[in-house]
């Protein structure tokens, strides 16, 4: 088991969709939603909360700065 | 052992959030572009760097040029390609500032190839932030001095041909001949490791203008993904695999 957990949190209604969060994440945490937000996106949310390992490296490659990470020790 | 969602997102257990140097304003960029990491980086180092009340930034003619919308510091706005020469002005007078310029390659490249080397022949202390998208984005993707040889554009219809167009410009290498610059370097921003490198460049041209070293070049080699036609993520690699031949990764003077 993996001895961190993480959180992604995605403002969705400032999401544009460009996937390049999904493509970014190492353990394919991330994908783009079904629904749309407000301008019509379909915006970046957790598929799979549990492989979420807290790394950022979504909320890295984020041009629109819309991503909190946050990440705990669950040991 | 079970973990909760609501048990991990709490205020203490936050490893990275929007710096608040950036504006809560949406930005107005197409989805994917390489201009809103660019801005979130420049933002993160100024606040690493406690200067946000010491900085001001002078944004371009382009896509950029509502960059005062976003990043939360003073801004100056120069006439297309001008940058240089406004902050030249700025930092003559203000020497206790970290002036930066914010181009694009057609704004910098092209219409203002003469200001940005002057600029950094005199070697004056600021810094430039060059944003190569091999391409024209604002005025609907037209041919920049940057765009690749066979690259279509929407005045290159056919792809770009030397003996019609000529060939495209390594800006950034030419700059590096000039004794003013202190610092020239070639980043991009397309992966999460890329994103931390081109953090750590500006963080160490902003430096450079503490120390009083003269101008400090960044080129970012980014994506634009609309004027290409493309995906963001089909972009990207269109980038690493046309772009990054040309336009090598890399510093290129460091003194």
């Amino acid at each position: 088991m993996a001895k961190f957990r993480g959180a992604v949190v995605v403002d969705k209604e400032k999401c544009k969709g460009c996937n390049l969060c999904v493509v970014a994440c190492p353990t394919k945490t991330l994908d783009l939603a079904k629904e749309v937000n407000g301008k019509g996106y379909h915006y970046s949310e957790m598929v799979n909360p549990e492989a979420c390992i807290g790394c950022a490296s979504c909320a890295l490659v984020c041009p629109d700065s819309v991503i909190t990470v946050y990440k705990m020790n669950v040991e | 052992m079970s973990v909760e969602l609501k048990d991990i997102i709490k205020e203490e257990n936050i490893v990275y959030k929007k710096t608040p140097v950036l504006t809560d304003n949406v930005m107005h960029y197409c989805p994917g572009c390489s201009h809103g990491v660019v801005h979130k980086i420049i933002a993160e180092v100024i606040e690493e760097m406690g200067i946000q009340d010491k900085t001001i930034g002078v944004s371009p003619v382009g896509c950029s040029v509502l960059a005062y919308n976003y990043l939360d510091i003073d801004w100056a706005e120069a006439a297309h390609g001008r940058a240089p020469a406004v902050a030249t002005g700025i930092s003559r007078i203000h020497r206790d500032r970290y002036v930066f310029t914010y181009q694009g390659d057609g704004d910098l490249a092209s219409i203002g190839c003469g200001e940005i080397m002057h600029a950094c022949s005199r070697g004056e202390n600021i810094v430039v932030i060059f944003i190569n998208n091999a391409i024209y984005g604002m005025t609907g993707g037209q041919m920049a001095p940057t765009t690749l040889l066979g690259q279509v554009t929407a005045t290159t219809p056919y792809g770009r041909d030397a003996k019609l167009n000529g060939f495209p410009m390594k800006l950034t290498e030419l700059l590096a001949q000039l004794d003013g610059t202190c610092y020239v370097t070639r980043q991009s921003v397309h992966t999460p490791a890329n994103v931390r490198k081109a953090k750590a460049a500006i963080r160490k041209a902003f430096e450079n203008t503490r120390k009083d070293k003269g101008t400090s070049f960044v080129e970012i080699v980014g994506t634009c993904n609309s004027g290409w036609k493309m995906s963001p993520v089909d972009a990207n690699k269109w980038m690493v695999e046309n772009m990054f031949p040309k336009y090598q990764l890399g510093d290129i003077k460091d003194i």
